[in-house]
């Protein structure tokens, strides 16, 4: 599955502070549904959003089952140095997926 | 409509008017709105925001499937069709579409599987599935911006006219016609929600309430169960033939796949 | 299908059997949901003994919203966002769905603004609470009111 769509200006001017719009494709199983026959279906959420830029931590979300299925997130970090921005999330089940951006920044 | 015992030339004048005018009750083409019209702000941003947009998850998806060999024919689509946003433009603005071998009008997802068993000798695509929705949902965007042209083959009119009559025949337990909320009461309340006119322009679309990206069939599948009526199968030529019907009445207006809806 | 649409079919057809069995009985399908006070109580592990503060947070949550499933939401706090001077973290809470933790979000002086968006889910007509977290160790709260409809006709997936 196209697992993420990262939007973010592919170049910046340094000091700039860059917006970031990230989505990923999770169904967030919250755990407090039922099938038809009334059997709970178990909770499988993504847990944990990071990104780095240039190896360096610069935001983090700690998710639960409030959050929509397909998560949305947006914020900034300040555009510093030309390099790689690497968004990782984590979830249950195994939940792993990595993607990574390259940015310019004069 | 015809009254009984008219004269034939009467007959004919009348059949005639009924045939080009679409029937009592159609929106005319200036009061055609589409189901965006009636959603939130916050709803239409989502659509409007291609990085916001959960749907184009599908489509990024169905452009990588586009480039898989499948099948014992090891093709790809792009084998055959090339880059998609040349080749499939317009493709989802006119389906559902005659299909001269089967002697009647398929959708977009017939169609797909249609190339995968033929072209790809591969197994058809399971409906509702995560890959049938995708690669629908990545030839849809192509025609994104067009206008919707579906029902202007003469050889689809007989299908054509059975959706129509569809449409306007009351079913279910709860005894109702499309026609009765989406041409008589469009714009009005039915509960928290706006009746929208029901125009397919948007499909295959992430609903909220799915949670999900889900095709056509899948919403008339749900309309029919909401007025307690047994909905037809996935495929089933009834779907396929409302679904056309529902296509050329929304004639002319522009197609937004993939689109998003409460 | 959403919990609603299960737990009005699970009631419909619930009552139409102890109809025919000539009873009458209210069943209880809905999950445990969070009280003001649970979610209190998920508050106060965030903030510890500290004192929280009105203001500073903004909340932009849609009054009303046509689905649950999906709720546009930004958070932002004022603040220079240096290294002496920023927004820790920022938590939200609802005080009407099954638990009331939604999110943290963490941020440093990298972050250049303390402010996010995200979509949520809201159970019922409910109010959303965001509480941030100071690099001085203070914590400030806003919150907001959201009404939430439901969808109108049943459907099967």
């Amino acid at each position: 599955m196209a697992s993420a769509l990262i939007n973010l200006p592919q170049r910046a001017r340094r000091g700039e502070f860059i917006e970031v719009k990230t989505l990923v494709s999770h169904p967030m199983e919250t755990g407090y549904r039922r099938s038809q026959l009334g059997v709970p279906i178990p909770q499988d959420i993504i847990r944990l959003f990071i990104c780095t830029y240039n190896g360096e931590e610069v935001f983090r979300a700690e998710l639960h089952p409030a959050i929509a299925a397909n998560p949305f997130i947006v914020f900034s970090t300040v555009a510093t140095a030309s390099g790689t921005l690497e968004f990782h999330w984590t979830g249950d089940n195994g939940f792993s997926v990595t993607e990574s951006v390259a940015i310019t920044v004069d | 409509m015809l009254r009984p015992g008219a004269g034939l030339g009467a007959l004919a004048a009348a059949a005639l008017a009924v045939a080009a005018s679409a029937s009592a009750g159609d929106i005319p083409l200036p009061e055609r709105r589409s189901g965006y019209d009636f959603t939130s702000r916050e709803t239409r941003a989502m659509q409007d925001d291609d990085g916001a947009n959960p749907g184009l998850l599908w489509v990024l998806e169905g452009e990588g499937l586009w480039k898989n060999k499948a099948g014992s024919a090891a093709r790809s689509c792009a084998d055959c069709h090339g880059d998609a946003r040349a080749s499939m433009k317009g493709v989802a603005a006119r389906h559902p579409s005659f299909d001269a071998a089967l002697g009647r009008p398929v959708d977009l997802e017939q169609r797909i599987n249609a190339c995968r068993l033929n072209q790809q000798k591969a197994p058809a695509l399971a409906w509702e599935s995560r890959e049938l929705l995708a690669l629908t949902a990545y030839v849809a965007r192509q025609s994104r911006g067009l206008p919707v042209e579906a029902g202007a083959d003469p050889r689809a009119q007989p299908f054509l006219d059975a959706g129509r009559a569809a449409f306007h025949r009351r079913q279910g337990q709860l005894n109702l016609a499309c026609s009765q909320c989406h041409d008589d009461n469009w714009g009005r309340r039915l509960a928290g929600n706006v009746i929208p006119q029901a125009h397919p322009t948007g499909y295959p679309l992430y609903r909220l309430e799915w949670q999900s990206l889900g095709s056509l069939q899948r919403r008339l599948r749900n309309c029919l169960v909401g007025i307690r009526a047994e909905p037809y199968d996935y495929g089933a030529a009834e779907l396929v033939d409302l679904e056309l019907f529902l296509m050329w009445r929304a004639r002319g207006m522009t197609i937004e796949a993939p689109a998003v809806r409460p | 299908m959403n919990e609603n649409a299960s737990r009005r079919q699970f009631l419909l057809a619930a009552g139409g059997a102890a109809a025919a069995l000539g009873l009458t009985s209210v069943l209880h399908v809905r999950p445990a949901s969070a009280t003001p006070a649970a979610m209190q109580d998920a508050v106060s592990k965030v903030v510890g003994a500290a004192r929280v503060g009105t203001g500073r947070v903004k909340l932009d949550l849609p009054p009303l919203v046509e689905n649950g499933n999906a709720v546009p939401i930004t958070v932002s706090v004022e603040s220079p966002m240096t290294p002496a001077d920023h927004v820790r973290a920022i938590h939200l809470f609802t005080e009407k769905n099954p638990q009331p933790e939604v999110v943290s979000f963490r941020f440093g002086p990298r972050a250049g603004r303390a402010s996010v968006a995200t979509r949520i889910r809201l159970a019922d007509t409910q109010t959303v609470l965001a509480i941030c977290e100071m690099s001085d160790g203070s914590f400030w709260s806003g919150d907001a009111a959201v009404v939430v409809t439901l969808a109108a006709c049943l459907e099967d997936p």
